[in-house]
């Protein structure tokens, strides 16, 4: 739910108050009442209130007007409507002197209020926004995104600062979901590359050919298609960072042209005659085991080298659990200022159940279970039944029998299952797994699953 | 297990109370039973606008919601109204027991033009999914198409289909799923 713009009704008559609220609800806001200025004054204390409905005439205490300055003192950013009955141009000129936003005069159309509202909540989302956009590029730049108190993860961190200056390559090795990315950019962005581009690909979402013009760019008419010449990601980080995911999952031929680009930093265009040189600091990840990989043929041995000269091996989320509680804090102070939700914390309950849960999807699947667990929330605190149906997937272990089959068939099952439950939605079936939508289409390929 | 009941206020054609019962059971997952009508609440006519103040239909409604009645939407020919607006289609209480829908802007009459029963039915339907769904927890849907967006004039009204979108319909499941576990 988006729409988390509380609103405040005030006026003496309670059935005015209660039904305007009962009709703002039913479009998803929340939604105070007060029978006075006082009262009103004394909520929006205590809530920032976006918009206030007032009602010009209030037979006790303070009138719609002084209500409205009292309430914009207190809150400078709400939006006041004064309500009145009768349109007098006296009295709407003075309520538009004193600030008011707008004045309609009651009954009015549904239409013409709920065109009123959304105009001055577009507003006020915009300008939210842009504070969102503002804070999000100043934290690209740092890397506290990695909240850690766990040993290995600040060795990581420390080492991080070491090699941001250098040109080696970097393999990083993790699950899904352990954020490496976020070191690729901590690297980065600490060494003297930071004012350059930092580029991510992620190299199993695409296939053979695209992957191979993504990253080399084309010339004109190199294929049907190519009307024009097109910059590669090679090009494009040059001076900078290009960060490789799942490296793992390249073919054969690219793994060949990645070597001549790490080998001699030059490369042809998809279709070109001219090489082009680029300064490029390669950093790449997998969640596969490389060293696998290659004694099984499957991954070029000379490019595992290439690649493989500072690795970097990420702990599980279960592995660091320590860690579960600050993150957990952090993404729920993050997203529910995102989303412009009160959300108050934590409770010592939840944190237990997160604590246990063993989030096979990593730091990205517990991102994702705050996320949720704000949007349906209803009290302004996270409380164990916000994150009740975690137990559906999968956990405690000790709660259900594991039948005696091989573990690939139990992974076959809960993707199966998955598939059900989200009725055959891929997207949703791979973020309940807690894996990326390319790993899902990966195993039903493997698996030979029809969806 | 607790039932959604349906219940007329004042004089409200037979058929009209048919297409609502078959419409709340095509979607909701709940034993549905009808009780008979109530008298319109003398409260409630406000002579001034010749209109009926929607929340003395909800109170009776309230008032007369049987035990097990885990909701309960009264249906109106008469044309409801809240202080601050000129008309209502209906009205709920999100994620509450009680909701109320009227008939009268709905009938074609009512613009002036023939009846038209298959209109009337089709609006009706639509009204039904919409103020049911409130109850259910479902707040407005941006999609005009679904019978969850807001309608501010009977054309928007026309514009919506008869069945929730995807997310609304997801949702409601969701919810029907924790109401079993209620039980
Ligand atoms: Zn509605
Ligand atoms: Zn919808």
């Amino acid at each position: 739910m988006k729409k988390n713009w509380p609103i405040l009704v005030v006026d003496d008559e309670d059935v005015m108050c209660e039904s305007m609220a009962a009709w703002l609800r039913e479009d998803g806001y929340r939604v105070d009442t007060a029978p006075d200025g006082q009262k009103a004054v004394e909520l929006a204390k205590a809530s920032d209130y976006a918009v206030c409905f007032v009602d010009l005439k209030m037979p006790a205490g303070m009138d719609g007007i002084e209500t409205m300055m009292e309430i914009r003192r207190i809150r400078p950013d709400a939006s006041v409507i004064i309500i009145t009955a009768y349109a007098t141009v006296d009295t709407a000129i003075q309520a538009m002197k004193e600030g008011a936003q707008e004045y309609i005069v009651k009954p009015c159309n549904p239409q013409e209020i709920s065109m009123l509202v959304s105009r001055i909540l577009k507003l006020k989302k915009l300008q939210n926004e842009n504070a969102i956009l503002r804070k999000k590029l100043t934290r690209q730049y740092r890397q506290h995104d990695i909240i850690t108190k766990n040993p290995r993860m600040q060795e990581i961190l420390a080492l991080t600062q070491e090699i941001s200056s250098l040109r080696s390559t970097v393999l990083i090795h993790g699950e899904s979901g352990t954020g490496k990315e976020l070191v690729a950019r901590a690297v980065h962005f600490s060494g003297n590359r930071a004012e350059k581009p930092f580029i991510a690909v992620s190299c199993a979402a695409l296939t053979e050919t695209l992957l191979e013009s993504e990253l080399f760019g084309y010339e004109k008419g190199a294929f049907t298609g190519a009307v024009a010449q097109a910059r590669g990601k090679f090009e494009i980080a040059h001076g900078g960072t290009i960060f490789l995911d799942e490296i793992g999952d390249i073919s054969p031929k690219l793994q060949a042209d990645l070597l001549r680009v790490l080998q001699e930093r030059r490369f042809y265009r998809v279709g070109g005659n001219r090489e082009i040189e680029v300064d490029v600091r390669v950093i790449a990840a997998t969640n596969k085991n490389l060293a696998e990989a290659v004694q099984q043929g499957q991954f070029r041995e000379d490019l595992y080298y290439r690649l493989n000269v500072i690795e970097i091996n990420l702990p599980p989320l279960r592995e660091r659990r320590e860690d579960i509680p600050l993150l957990a804090e952090h993404f729920a102070q993050r997203i529910s200022s995102e989303l412009n939700r009160d959300i108050a914390g934590i409770s010592a309950g939840a944190l237990k159940l997160l604590i246990a849960y063993d989030w096979p999807g990593n730091v990205r699947e517990l991102e994702n279970v705050i996320e949720r667990a704000i949007v349906t929330c209803r009290n302004g605190m996270l409380e164990e039944q916000d994150f009740s149906w975690l137990q559906h997937r999968g956990m405690p272990a000790q709660d259900w029998e594991v039948p005696d089959v091989p573990l690939g068939e139990l992974e076959r099952r809960a993707i199966v299952a998955a598939l059900e439950r989200k009725h055959g939605n891929v997207k949703e079936a791979s973020a309940a797994l807690g894996i990326d939508r390319s790993t899902l289409y990966d195993k039903l390929k493997r698996y030979e699953i029809s969806h | 297990m607790n039932a959604l009941y349906l219940v007329a206020i004042g004089s409200v054609p037979a058929q009209a109370m048919e297409w609502i019962e078959n419409a709340a059971a095509e979607w909701y997952p709940l034993p549905i039973r009808r009780l008979p009508p109530l008298l319109i609440p003398e409260a409630a006519y406000d002579a001034r606008r010749k209109q009926y103040q929607s929340v003395e239909f909800m109170k009776a409604l309230a008032q007369a919601a049987p035990r097990d009645a885990c909701r309960i939407l009264g249906v109106t020919d008469v044309d409801l109204a809240i202080p601050m607006l000129s008309f209502l289609f209906g009205q709920a209480q999100v994620d509450g027991r009680i909701a109320v829908i009227s008939l009268c802007r709905l009938h074609q009459e009512f613009y002036g033009l023939p009846a038209d029963e298959q209109v009337l039915r089709e609006r009706t339907i639509k009204e039904v999914l919409h103020e049911l769904g409130h109850t259910f927890g479902l707040v407005h849907c941006n999609q005009p198409a679904c019978p969850m967006s807001l309608a501010t004039h009977i054309g928007l009204v026309d514009s919506k289909q008869k069945e929730y979108c995807e997310r609304c319909g997801m949702q409601l499941v969701e919810r029907f799923s924790a109401l079993e576990a209620e039980v």
